[in-house]
């Protein structure tokens, strides 16, 4: 009861940085690979699929995570409009990180691509095959994975301004340096 | 949580410049990383912008051998190949094929005599799900070696909006600048448009890299090589190739004998203008008889994007530099493609303004 009333688990700490890295990652990955003709097209896109799956495999986690072990509450001086934005926002981001690998998969499933994370690792198709969800579900993917940029960014904003301007305890729930 | 002493009204200023600042910078690296804010890079939207200015937009078609017929079959391997490669395909046995002949350029209703190039496509299924996808021309040698210089070529061979024509001028200067189109112009003065798909040898042109079951890589290239022989009868009309594959096929399947070329070291790999010496070793890996054709607007050949980076396991890309540029510019067009066959909002008319060199 102590550490979990200010603090995230270690748990959701450790999964929240880690995915933090991967889904940036997965972002800059995603637009450099379909902008580019070069060598970097091809191991961009061998990094893409896997990440994207280990991605979906972490959310589902997290998600567990999260509602085994409720957030700190938020500060109780925090106005209800930011209080609902922090809700909206965290749910959104959930959301969009189990929903946009899957729509990755099924775009694939549905140009009939083998869904290919090796050389030789196959996963099966989750769609059947269809020119006009290809092209539905791929304008989605790009479309859903900018929405994660704006929102992320106003996570980050979000989170510097609890941070640097209103110095609350917000970021050091996250951060987990601070002991209180 | 510790009480912090209040900021001062510059200070708290200076703070939201510093956090406005983290997420611009955020933004940009994004915009630049996507090519938005970087509008010289050789992207493969821009690739296909080019091939539409050059034939203009034919919705739902390819925006490179448009014109074209699906065909379906089978490739019968002898288990030559597969010292060489792991890849299924080249196990004693029989594997699905979904195919697809063709001729370059954009516009799907272009005559058959247009170019002396035939194009053939193939989709292998493997029985564990992997496929095998491979795009080749009639033709040894492809004119260019780099994607920018392929870029260049079309550019350079963009209809002049008074002519309707390429500008020979500009043509001329493309080749002049590009001495490592020598091997092709040698093959295209020589070359005459065949009458019959059938009777074409087809070449991966790229390198490729066999993997064999050790893990070992082994340097490829490989062609279909025609049983039928080659037809010397001149053809009538500008569309005698579907109404000869179809005659072809009613009277027996065609075959063709998959010839792989192993590459000596020192052999380029990423260079699809240069031959390799006749003397290099070749192994003849199977039987590819194509059984049925179906017109491309109906037939299995349709929906599928015959990107040459799709491979199964045994077989790897080269250090070619066009193959991650075809892969890419054949994933835009089979987006633009599928989108205009979807009604998508914004489609079909997209992108028809030629660039300006």
């Amino acid at each position: 009861m102590n550490a979990s009333s200010t603090r995230f688990v270690l748990a959701a700490r450790v999964l929240h940085w880690l995915m933090a890295a991967m889904i940036l990652s997965m972002l800059f990955i995603g637009v450099g690979m379909v902008a580019s003709v070069s060598e970097r097209h091809e191991w961009l896109i061998g990094i893409h699929k896997p990440l994207g799956i280990a991605i979906l495999v972490l959310a589902v986690v997290r998600l567990i995570v999260r509602l085994r072990n409720p957030p700190p509450p938020l500060p109780v001086d925090l106005p209800p409009v930011q209080k609902l934005a922090a809700l909206a926002s965290h749910w959104l981001l959930y959301a969009l990180m189990l929903v946009i690998p899957l729509v990755g998969w099924a775009m694939l499933s549905a140009g009939g691509y083998p869904v290919m994370l090796s050389s030789s690792l196959r996963l099966p198709p989750i769609f059947p095959v269809s020119p006009v969800a290809f092209a539905v579900l791929r304008h989605a993917h790009a479309w859903l994975a900018m929405l994660l940029f704006l929102t992320f960014l106003a996570h980050l904003g979000a989170a510097l301004y609890h941070g640097l301007i209103r110095r609350d305890g917000v970021l050091p729930s996250m951060v987990g340096g601070r002991s209180k | 949580m510790q009480a912090s002493p209040p900021l001062s009204g510059s200070s708290i200023v200076l703070r939201f410049a510093l956090i406005a600042a983290i997420l611009l910078i955020t933004v940009l690296a994004l915009g630049y990383v996507g090519g938005w804010l970087a509008p010289q890079r050789l992207t493969a939207q821009r690739m296909v912008n080019q091939l539409q200015a050059n034939a203009g937009v034919f919705p739902g078609f390819r925006r490179n051998h448009a014109k074209g017929v699906c065909v379906a079959g089978y490739f019968d391997s002898n288990g030559q190949a597969q010292p060489y490669s792991a890849a299924q395909v080249f196990a004693p046995g029989r594997t699905p094929v979904v195919g697809r002949f063709a001729i370059p350029g954009g516009n799907p209703y272009a005559p058959d005599s247009s170019v002396p190039i035939r194009s053939m496509a193939l989709r292998f299924t493997q029985a564990n799900g992997l496929q095998w996808r491979t795009g080749m021309n009639s033709m040894p040698v492809f004119p260019v070696s780099t994607p920018q210089a392929f870029f260049e070529q079309l550019q350079a061979q963009q209809p002049d909006p008074a002519t309707g024509k390429p500008n020979p001028a500009k043509v001329a200067a493309f080749f002049a600048a590009h001495p490592e189109t020598a091997s092709f112009l040698a093959w295209i003065k020589a070359a005459k448009p065949s009458s019959s798909f059938a009777t074409e040898g087809y070449w991966s042109l790229n390198a490729f890299v066999f993997v064999d079951a050790s893990g070992a890589r082994h340097a490829v290239r490989w062609r279909m090589v025609p049983e039928a022989n080659a037809d010397t009868s001149t053809a009538q009309g500008a569309d005698y190739l579907d109404a000869d594959l179809t005659q072809r096929l009613a009277q027996s399947p065609q075959r063709w004998h998959l010839m792989v070329t192993l590459a000596n070291p020192g052999d380029p790999t990423d260079d699809a203008t240069k031959a390799w010496p006749s003397d290099r070793r070749d192994i003849d890996a199977g039987t590819l008889v194509l059984t049925s054709t179906e017109p491309q607007e109906s037939g299995a050949c349709r929906d599928i994007n015959y990107d040459p980076l799709v491979l199964p396991n045994g077989i790897a890309a080269s250090d070619d530099p066009l193959l991650p540029a075809r892969s890419a510019a054949y994933a835009t067009s089979y987006l633009r493609r599928t989108s205009e066959e979807a009604h998508l909002p914004g489609t079909a008319v997209a992108h028809t303004q030629p660039e300006i060199k």
